[in-house]
């Protein structure tokens, strides 16, 4: 697939804050079904001002501000979802996950399933993740692996303006409790957005970058990290290829594995931490279809196994950067210095 | 009666090792299901809980797709995935038996939410037991129904234990008074009798459908049973003597028979609904599983 950010034609340039309200707002207008409920998302347009301007256009009866009561609206939520609505609940940090993991857990993800097939759960959770913006370990987590991990429940973690929206749209459209992860450092990056209608297919990766030595598949933010890597290496010869699963819940294995078997050789880079992370289930699928093409181990690199620390020296070490890819990449290829 | 013979019956299937897994009996607690479901309509929708038979059967449900999926049958409510703590008849506005106490709070304000935004008269009720009130999850939700005046009657059932625990160890306070600090009305109703419950029910669901909002009731009940089919020698935390008196005393169809005084209508009710419910179970043990291969298949919808 090429990426959309490639192509200059018909698109604006965006922020991933703006596409996400976009998103929001063409679906609100287009589905009188669809509805927005969380802290601060009214007026104050949530602390990250992604939703500024909502309720001005909607009203406060589709964009509702809830008390500070997580798992209450996630449940709230999932009733009215399976009763004709297709809600979308903000949680404002990934990190208050923990707070609504029955009503995620055990409820949404499994009432489909569970009733024979007779009860659906539209419903779309956003979120946030991502470390390095000072917030100390309570806001600063990664935590999109635990909710990959239950059948039932699909996973969107967007890199770019455009797939931040049409994965967005796809989600609230999508008959199945979705839980969509957007980085929180990223809401300021910029990126080409397509005119008109743009929807992103969960479940279908994209390549954001075609080479030849090295796949690097990556996650969310971690997808500007590989791209930053690529174009350093790029002056040494070294050609990254960067596949983004844009989707790690369902997975498009297929695009994945035909890029390993491609270069032989892959880093996966994942903001989660990196043990019994999203990191290992992407090498484990690697090593599974693609070892036979393989000249190297799979290199993992995923925040480091402590809580997120607050004095940015020591946060700085726990994230994969850059030049942590670029290091792997040398390795893999023999040229490490 | 119609769920007291078919708990009997459940009963019967675990104690003969024809069903797999455990159940938890409602026997006992039946005016409450009754009382409450005989005043909605098809389209109100309930919650239930791990004791959910009588919501279920009282909500209108097939007795003979209860067993089948009881037994883990093809043609049960949820083709055998659900099982006894998870039944859902989406026809009649069951959303679901819930094994998780309290679970389903969140999921019945929701439907009310929804029935309210959509612009439907709809109710929804949400069953639990005095387990449930140990849940933060009750209050997150019952705040915001009556913040926004949705159209929910929660309905706890107090039939004295948490599981294996006199809810009087585990609950402080006043129970009516939860609810009557958030704004919500609260009556307490008889739970043994069904015209009690009735009333109240009549009362919570007129308020709601009229747009004022939540209601709360909690009705004095007690479970026969123990805490599920296995739970037989319950004499470490109650007495023997307590389960006869409320047996005795205080049965919900005893009560309501003899304030009808049809002793003829009532054996002849009796006799045919015990025939249906054998015919069901029969049914029931005939029927085929579904085939293995269906094990992925409704994961996603």
């Amino acid at each position: 697939m090429s990426s959309p950010s490639a192509v200059a034609v018909g698109t604006r340039e965006l922020t991933i804050a703006q596409a996400v309200n976009e998103a929001l707002a063409e679906e609100l207008r287009r589905d009188p079904t669809v509805f927005l409920i969380g802290e601060d998302i009214a007026e104050a347009g949530h602390p990250f001002k992604v939703l500024a301007g909502l309720v001005a256009e909607f009203g406060p009866g589709r964009v509702v501000d809830s008390p500070i009561s997580e798992a209450g609206i996630a449940g709230l939520g999932l009733g009215a979802a399976m009763t004709g609505m297709r809600p979308v609940v903000d949680i404002m940090f990934g990190d208050f996950l923990t707070l609504i993991m029955d009503q995620v857990v055990n409820q949404a993800a499994k009432i489909h399933y569970m009733s024979g097939g007779s009860l659906k759960a539209p419903l779309t959770i956003r979120t946030t993740l991502g470390a390095t913006r000072r917030s100390a370990a309570q806001h600063s987590q990664s935590l999109h692996a635990w909710v990959a991990h239950v059948p039932g429940l699909k996973v969107c973690l967007p890199s770019t303006p455009a797939d931040a929206k049409g994965l967005l749209k796809s989600a609230i459209r999508d008959d199945n409790p979705v839980v969509i992860f957007e980085d929180k450092m990223m809401y300021t990056t910029k990126g080409h957005v397509p005119d008109g209608e743009h929807l992103v297919p969960l479940g279908v990766a994209d390549v954001k970058r075609d080479g030849e030595d090295i796949t690097v598949i990556a996650t969310s933010s971690m997808v500007q990290v590989a791209l930053a890597a690529a174009d350093e290496l790029e002056r040494d010869g070294v050609s990254l290829e960067v596949v983004d699963p844009r989707t790690i819940a369902p997975l498009d294995r297929e695009t994945l594995v035909s890029s390993a078997r491609k270069t032989g050789r892959v880093i996966v880079v994942d903001e989660g931490h990196q043990s019994y992370g999203a990191s290992a289930e992407l090498a484990a699928v690697v090593a599974e279809d693609a070892f036979w093409h393989l000249d190297a181990p799979v290199v993992r690199l995923g925040a480091m196994d402590v809580p997120i620390p607050f004095s940015p020296v020591l946060e700085d070490e726990t994230v994969p950067t850059p030049e942590r890819v670029i290091a792997a990449a040398r390795r893999l290829v023999g040229k490490s210095s | 009666m119609g769920i007291r013979a078919f708990e009997t019956a459940a009963n019967q299937l675990y104690l003969s090792a024809k069903m797999p897994g455990l159940t938890h009996l409602y026997i006992g607690e039946e005016a409450v299901a009754v009382g409450v479901c005989s005043m909605l309509r098809v389209d109100d929708v309930v919650t239930s809980t791990h004791r959910g038979h009588g919501h279920c059967i009282a909500k209108g449900a097939d007795v003979r797709r209860m067993f089948c999926e009881l037994l883990g049958k093809e043609e049960g409510y949820c083709r055998g995935k659900g099982g006894s703590m998870h039944i859902a008849d989406h026809a009649n506005g069951n959303l679901g038996a819930n094994a998780i106490v309290g679970g389903s709070a969140g999921i019945a304000t929701g439907a009310a939410f929804a029935a309210q935004r959509l612009g439907s008269d709809r109710v929804a009720v949400c069953f639990f037991g005095d387990g449930a009130l140990g849940q933060g999850l009750l209050y997150e939700v019952m705040n915001m129904a009556a913040l926004w005046k949705l159209p929910v009657v929660y309905v706890c059932e107090n039939n004295l234990y948490n599981e294996y625990t006199h809810f009087s160890e585990v609950t402080a306070g006043s129970i009516p008074k939860r609810a009557e600090a958030f704004g919500i009305p609260a009556e307490e109703v008889d739970g043994q009798d069904v015209l009690a419950v009735r009333a109240a029910t009549e009362r919570a669901v007129e308020r709601a459908r009229a747009g004022d909002g939540p209601s709360f009731l909690l009705a004095a009940t007690y479970r026969y049973h123990g805490h599920h089919v296995g739970d037989i020698d319950r004499a470490y935390y109650r007495k023997k003597e307590e389960e006869e008196l409320w047996v005795a005393e205080r049965d919900p169809i005893e009560l309501l028979a003899a304030r009808i005084e049809d002793d003829a209508g009532f054996s002849e009710l009796h006799e045919r609904i015990d025939a249906e419910i054998a015919e069901a179970v029969a049914y029931a043990l005939d029927a085929p599983y579904p085939d293995p291969s269906e094990v992925t298949q409704d994961v996603f919808a």
